[in-house]
């Protein structure tokens, strides 16, 4: 995809042009180091890597136009070093979600500090030996504990407050809401104690609570950042820049329909359009899964990401660009938030319907104590305090977010995008794995097999003439090789090939018919080649097999899922691929319906299919499926049908993917448990009054940690 | 006992003095990126502005 960086570029307050760049393939903090000498050297250019978000801040004087253009020069120089960089102006979104981050960080660091100086004097009280700290000693500590703690908590409870606050105003409850009136009641009832030299001083308590209950959310917020960042990353990688017809440079983004876009030889069609001016061949690899180039003329439609090949295009653009993939998965990290899974809306339910069921228990104790127990109120209270903190179903609410979000962070860094909310709790009950060929088994580009057909100067000679051109067969031509370029006239015959004029004889490169060579027809994808009046040269050309595809499905296989290649193609060409992967089942000649059809079948009888394709001819099938995952080299179309868009060459992110969403399956079974049997045991001992508000905090924030520290286990354990 | 009239408010000032360097330490991004931070240092080349 060709992107114009200067449309990125903005001034900053030094009135410098800056801009912020995702870079791709930074394995360790040196290489961060070297790409800013590199830029550094370069003048008035100042570059700063942040090693963590993997992002560069790059900045450099100028105001004109021309200065701003002046960084489609600069990223070439760490393209060059070896690093793929993608415009990103995400960076003041993301600082607003720091910022609340941050605001977190300093609340918990406040209430650490409180709870540490409050303990001093509450230990103190504690152990000391009964009646040596009494009267005006035992005062003082407490107003010391008043003065380090009340002014502690409106500090860094505003977390709970605000949050409680607008529950109650929107006439809902959430669990902040007994938090809030845990703190707030025993804060109170202990300042009344203090005032008239009383015991029931609590102080300890509310600070601690708080402080372990910001450890819970901290830890939730950072996993959350770490996922966006790592969203965020990934989707500018896959962004790109198209230009009108007026030259002008749009983000993709922003393209609505009705725009009229200049699509150069060998670009990328950046959206679904009509073509009104120019005629060109288009790679429909990825439509029909036939790796042979369509022509296409004025009126004719094209799908975005399928690649114009020999002509530039002016092509209408008939869908907005708000459907496209980059606004779904926008869309979705917005309600990643909130979290859409099955597992989270039931979590949500039982906490919605669960926190009245707290206030009532609590008030059902402080009334019980106080009528049928005759306690003195502050101890009633005190008793219903520890009711109200520890049937908090925080450790509920935390539960499966925490795991979502810390798993879909790790695939979002591992380059595979999560599209769908449900899609990992799906992908993990998954047992059947379909998988289309062309493109996804296979890189979708031929390899030519029979090199030693041409003699040396004929090779030198054709892969010369193939370099001239974008067709898909020339290009695997001079796949890899290394040969001088021959100084040559190349002439493009449109629909026939390519003609040069060597040493007074006529070269020719491309269709048979044109060559006037004897057609074969054994299926093979063929080119060939005549010097002159010399004997034409079949050159054969094959589909090659993604590097990684036998291991990852071997992987797979090794965890007992069945494996099944529909494809479109032909028979022999199937089984060629088919051979030496462990295949439970192979499917030729298909079109997309039966493809479909068969899915259906097999979910019919139960089973639970994961699609993986990448052809616009495996949409309905991504669709019909269970889950459905595509390669990001994959149409628009495709790529918006599936739950899972991974980036890179390989195959494995299928396993990966797998392996991470049956681990977060786990987890979230857990998690659920361990809150569960919590709440069981712990209910009843604070409703019969063996708990005091210290125990109870400790116990509820205790039980969210565990819970939040479970989920972690998702990142330590190896993927 | 006198002593502690001393004594609490000196601990309760150096916990503060803590406080204050964190939150001087957080408000000038020192927590941003982290790892990579950590490295810099180890960096020679490192441009002297």
């Amino acid at each position: 995809m060709t992107i114009d960086y200067a449309c990125y570029a903005h001034e900053d307050e030094a009135g410098r042009q800056a801009l912020y760049l995702q870079i791709d393939g930074m394995t360790c903090a040196a290489c961060a180091f070297k790409i800013e000498d590199r830029l550094n050297a370069e003048a008035g250019v100042r570059a700063r890597v942040n090693y963590g978000t993997q992002r560069l801040h790059v900045s450099w004087a100028g105001q004109t136009d021309a200065d701003k253009g002046r960084i489609n020069a600069l990223v070439p120089l760490i393209e060059k070093l070896g690093y793929r960089a993608a415009p990103f102006d995400g960076e003041s979104q993301m600082e607003q979600a720091r910022e609340a981050q941050r605001f977190l960080l300093r609340c918990l660091v406040v209430a650490g500090f409180a709870t540490g100086n409050v303990m001093l004097f509450s230990q103190a009280l504690w152990f000391a030996p009964a009646g040596s700290l009494v009267g005006a000693t035992k005062d003082m500590m407490h107003w010391a504990m008043a003065l380090i703690a009340l002014p502690a908590l409106v500090y860094c409870g505003r977390p709970f407050f605000y949050s409680a606050f607008n529950a109650l105003k929107h006439g809902r409850t959430n669990m902040d809401v007994p938090i809030t009136l845990a703190v707030l009641l025993t804060s109170a009832l202990s300042f009344y104690e203090t005032r008239r030299h009383g015991d029931y001083v609590y102080f300890d308590a509310t600070v601690m609570l708080l402080f372990f209950l910001l450890i819970g959310r901290y830890l939730d917020s950072l996993a959350r950042g770490k996922a966006r960042e790592a969203a965020q990353g990934l989707l500018a990688m896959l962004e790109g820049t198209a230009t009108l017809t007026d030259g002008t440079s749009v983000r993709i983004r922003d393209l609505r329909a009705g725009q009229v876009l200049m699509t150069a030889t060998g670009e990328k069609i950046a959206a679904d359009g009509v073509v009104i001016r120019g005629a060109s061949d288009i790679d429909t690899s990825l439509i029909t899964g036939e790796t042979l180039p369509r022509s296409v003329e004025v009126g004719e439609a094209v799908y975005g990401g399928t690649v114009n090949m020999s002509a530039p295009l002016e092509i209408e653009v008939t869908a907005a660009s708000d459907q496209s993939l980059l606004s779904q998965v926008v869309a979705l990290m917005e309600k990643a938030e909130q979290g859409q899974a099955k597992y989270v809306r039931i979590a949500d339910r039982v906490s919605a319907k669960y926190a009245p069921v707290v206030h009532i228990l609590a008030a059902a104790t402080f009334l019980g104590w106080v009528f049928i127990g005759h306690a003195v109120w502050q101890d009633a209270l005190l008793k219903a305090m520890a009711v109200l903190i520890i049937t908090c179903p925080c450790a509920l609410g935390l539960a499966v977010p925490v795991v979502q979000v810390l798993a879909s962070g790790e695939l979002f860094r591992r380059g595979i995008l999560l599209k769908s909310g449900k899609g990992l709790e799906t992908l993990a009950q998954a047992d059947t794995v379909v998988f289309d060929k062309t493109g996804t088994l296979t890189l979708g580009q031929p390899q030519w097999l029979n090199p030693e057909a041409l003699r040396a100067e004929d090779y030198a000679l054709a892969v010369s003439m193939a370099r001239r051109s974008r067709h898909p067969l020339s290009v695997a031509l001079c796949y890899g090789v290394k040969v001088a370029d021959s100084d040559i006239e190349v002439e493009d015959v449109a629909g026939c090939g390519l003609a040069a004029q060597v040493d007074g004889q006529v070269v020719r490169l491309g269709k048979g018919v044109w060559l006037g060579a004897q057609a074969v027809d054994d299926g093979q994808m063929e080119m060939w080649f005549r010097r002159g009046e010399a004997a034409p040269v079949r050159l054969v050309f094959a589909d090659r097999l993604r590097a990684d595809a036998a291991e990852t499905l071997t992987g797979l296989k090794a965890r007992g899922l069945r494996l099944v290649m529909l494809s479109g193609d032909r028979q022999t060409a199937a089984q060629a691929v088919a051979q030496g992967l462990p295949l439970d089942e192979v499917r030729a000649e298909l079109l997309p319906a039966d493809k479909v059809a068969l899915i259906e079948a097999m979910q019919a009888e139960g089973r639970k299919v994961l699609m993986v394709g990448d052809g616009l001819n495996d949409a309905a099938a991504l669709s019909a499926a269970y889950v459905s995952m595509s390669p990001s080299s994959a149409m628009d179309v495709t790529q918006n049908a599936a739950d899972f868009v991974w980036r890179g060459e390989g195959l494995r992110a299928v396993l990966t993917a797998q392996r991470m969403a049956v681990r977060t399956g786990q987890l979230v079974t857990q998690n659920f448990a361990i809150s569960m049997l919590y709440n069981v045991l712990a209910v009843p001992l604070a409703v019969a009054g063996f708990v005091t508000p210290m125990i109870a905090a400790i116990a509820m924030s205790g039980s969210s940690l565990i819970v939040v520290l479970n989920a972690f286990r998702l990142k330590w354990a190896r993927g | 006992m006198i002593i502690l009239m001393l004594m609490i408010p000196i601990a309760g000032s150096l916990g503060l003095l803590a406080l204050w360097g964190f939150m001087w330490a957080l408000k000038s991004h020192q927590f941003e990126d982290l790892q990579g931070n950590a490295e810099r240092i180890l960096h020679d080349e490192d441009d002297a502005d």
